[in-house]
């Protein structure tokens, strides 16, 4: 074996992957998953007028599945599997949706 | 509802990334920053800050691996980390890392104090050079990847891993001799 060898050799038994720690997993999957509740709260936000206006519905839709990322925010997919099954116009079941999403929200910040 | 469908499938395709990266982006913090509890901090706000742009680097890899765009990033928190709080590596990286590390038995028994050496060599070399031989060494990426993390051609980085080589051997040396 040549020195450069040996030094490649050493250099690999140096610098081997680290195993992330569980408590660095558990906070990176916290953060994002308040990110994607984040994005869910802004239904909140939504003033039920603007809603009238089919061109304001992409924002909200899109924040009810964010929600999908690493396991976080499953109270907005509740919600959408909950609008699927609705009959109705498609206003109606966006505003029941909005409100049902909110209302998910604000009793997993209280609990 | 086009757009929702976007979504959900720009969200599982970051799942994907994080999973597949997360080893990854943490040893490159760790070997870069040189302690645990910063290179923690690191690892998540590189995440974060992928979050946000991970649609347009998606749009803009035209499906290549975004691992380098991931160490990129990474790069440049780290670089930031140095400028605003004037901090410089440790010289020698907490020994939690080199103790528990998965080595074999056979460097247990003849390399520990040379792997020493070689890690306090490396955390001595300039950033670049350091940097290159982190993502080589731990990462294992090659020089296209690196190239790409570090802003630099493909001839360069090959130039840069082969001066950082020799100058850590050159190092090595050296302390051998005293």
């Amino acid at each position: 074996m040549t020195d450069g060898e040996r030094l490649e050799h050493l250099l690999r038994s140096a610098l081997v992957p680290l195993d992330p720690p569980e408590r660095l997993t558990d906070r990176v999957e916290r953060t994002l998953s308040e990110l994607t509740e984040a994005a869910a709260v802004e239904l909140t936000d939504l003033d039920p007028a603007a809603m009238r206006d089919p061109r304001n519905w992409a924002r909200p839709a899109a924040a009810a599945v964010v929600g999908t990322l690493a396991g976080g925010a499953l109270v907005v997919v509740r919600a959408r599997q909950r609008q699927r099954k609705r009959q109705g116009s498609s206003l109606k079941s966006l505003e029941r949706a909005v409100r049902d999403a909110a209302g998910d929200v604000e009793r997993r910040f209280r609990g | 509802m086009e757009e929702v469908a976007d979504k959900q499938r720009l969200d599982r395709d970051f799942t994907d990334l994080y999973r597949a990266h997360l080893r990854d982006v943490y040893s490159y913090a760790y070997y870069r920053i040189g302690n645990h509890h910063d290179a923690e901090d690191l690892t998540e706000q590189t995440f974060l800050q992928a979050y946000r742009h991970f649609a347009r680097a998606q749009r803009e890899s035209n499906g290549r691996p975004l691992r380098p765009w991931l160490i990129r990033i990474a790069h440049n928190l780290a670089a930031n980390y140095y400028r605003d709080r004037s901090r410089r590596p440790l010289t020698q990286l907490e020994d939690a890392a080199v103790l528990t590390a998965p080595h074999d038995t056979e460097t247990l028994v003849e390399g520990r104090e040379q792997v020493k050496e070689v890690l306090e060599g490396v955390s001595k070399l300039p950033d670049d050079r350091r940097e290159a031989l982190i993502m080589r060494f731990a990462l294992g990426m090659d020089n296209r990847e690196i190239a790409t993390a570090l802003d630099r051609s493909e001839g360069a980085t090959k130039v840069l891993i082969h001066r950082a080589i020799k100058q850590l051997e050159q190092r090595l040396g050296e302390e051998d001799d005293d």
